[in-house]
């Protein structure tokens, strides 16, 4: 049990330990440790709302699966009343179309007939002129009895 | 052992138990120096603190090596130490717990190595008549170290309470100073009670580190002195041997750790007011 100068020695060894410790080893490696366990933990919420996020999607998904599914078959749904309104119109459609066709070709046969007959009453009144001008032995004023030609025209 | 000298059991263990000492000045008395302590607790400090420093050097923060794996975690478990101990500010404490640790643990364990394989080599090889490998058998470095630790207790002390609520705290504490005509002997036995209080850190810090490490140092030798009785007693000796070192390395470990945690808990309690 002998002190002597060895001591201040190792004071001195000891303080410059120290000194080396916390200036080079401990703040690098302890900087290094709370930088992993930040990333550790920045990891695990991460990993964490991705599966909140992926559980919120597979929810998601499902509604609009149902969704689609309601939408699709009131879609169908719709396209069957649709067709039926359509057949149903294209037929009113065609019968009026044939109504329309049939009046109009009876309307022309109409006017065919008259046109035929208005020119069967001008050569009538033609001849019955002739041959009230034959009777008569001689020429009649178309002119002079246009007024008489016209009436008998019209009683044809 | 010397081959001039004399071998028997005195010698043997006088011999193992001497200084490598230096005298700086002729006379000597304190200005000497034990070499052996000083060399072995340099080498290990720069050894330890050294392969501290290339790990921390290339320490990422990342995926570990497992080197860095193995440094973080002696330094996490320091640092877990420190916190449950010492609430305040531990960027100095923290590192200067991790220093005495590990120093201190490796200096002890300079006890595992074989006492006469090591005499032998600084006989042989170095030629040093005497060599001690454990420098905190050596009642210098456990004091250098207590010293220190007190010194910093002292410092952070005066530094939290200032001189005057340090010096209030060392004349009123723990008795007080009421009443007022008993105040003078009040103050007389409260600074006695600090004084045995402040003497009595350093002293049993350093002393038990010492006496632990030094009975060890001794048992070994009484068990090598048994090995110079003929083949049975070395073949005793070799297995009282080993099981001495295994349970030993109990001990190195245990004074180490206990050693820190006196550091920290000193320093904490100088944060603390009565």
């Amino acid at each position: 049990m002998n002190i002597n100068l060895t001591m201040l020695m190792q004071a001195v060894a000891f303080g410059v330990f120290i000194w080396f410790c916390a200036r080079f080893i401990w703040p690098p490696l302890m900087r290094a440790i709370e930088t992993r366990q930040k990333q550790i933990a920045d990891g695990l919420a991460a990993g964490e709302e991705g599966r909140q996020n992926l559980s919120k999607a597979e929810n998601r998904i499902a509604q609009m699966m149902v969704d689609a599914k309601s939408r699709a078959s009131e879609i169908i749904a719709q396209g069957e009343k649709l067709k039926g309104e359509t057949v149903e119109q294209a037929r009113n459609e065609a019968k009026t179309e044939a109504e329309r066709i049939l009046a109009s070709a009876k309307a022309e046969m109409e006017q065919e007939i008259h046109r035929a007959r208005d020119a069967l009453r001008g050569q009538v009144a033609e001849l019955a002129i002739a041959g009230a001008a034959k009777i008569l032995k001689r020429e009649v004023d178309p002119k002079a009895h246009a007024d008489l030609l016209a009436e008998i025209e019209k009683q044809l | 052992m010397a081959a001039e000298q004399q071998l028997d059991a005195t010698s043997y263990i006088q011999h193992h138990l001497t200084f490598l000492a230096h005298p700086v000045i002729e006379s000597g008395g304190f200005w000497t120096i034990h070499r052996d302590t000083i060399v072995t607790s340099l080498v290990l400090g720069f050894l330890t603190l050294g392969f501290l420093w290339l790990v921390t050097r290339r320490a990422t923060s990342g995926v570990p090596s497992k080197t860095q794996a193995f440094v973080e975690l002696s330094v996490e478990f320091v640092n877990d130490q420190v916190r449950s101990l010492f609430h305040h500010d531990y960027r100095f404490v923290a590192p200067l717990a991790l220093t005495v640790f590990v120093w201190v643990l490796f200096m002890n364990a300079m006890d595992f190595l074989p006492v006469d394989i090591v005499a032998w080599i600084f006989q042989n090889v170095f030629h040093q008549e005497e060599w001690r490998s454990v420098p905190t058998a050596d009642v210098n470095t456990t004091f250098a170290l207590s010293l220190s630790v007190f010194g910093l207790m002292i410092f952070y002390s005066i530094k939290n309470k200032g001189l005057g609520g340090w010096l209030h705290e060392l004349l009123a504490t723990p008795f007080g100073l009421k009443p007022t005509w008993l105040s003078p002997l009040l103050v007389l036995f409260n600074l006695l009670f600090n004084l045995i209080e402040y003497l009595s850190k350093p002293l049993s810090h350093s002393l038990r580190l010492y006496g632990n490490m030094y009975a060890g140092e001794i048992i070994f030798l009484l068990i090598g002195l048994w090995a110079a009785t003929g083949v049975v007693g070395a073949a005793f000796s070799s297995v009282l041997n080993l099981g001495w070192a295994i349970f030993h390395i109990l001990i190195v470990v245990l004074q180490a750790y206990i050693f820190m945690m006196l550091t920290v808990v000193y320093i904490s309690m100088a944060y603390e007011s009565h």
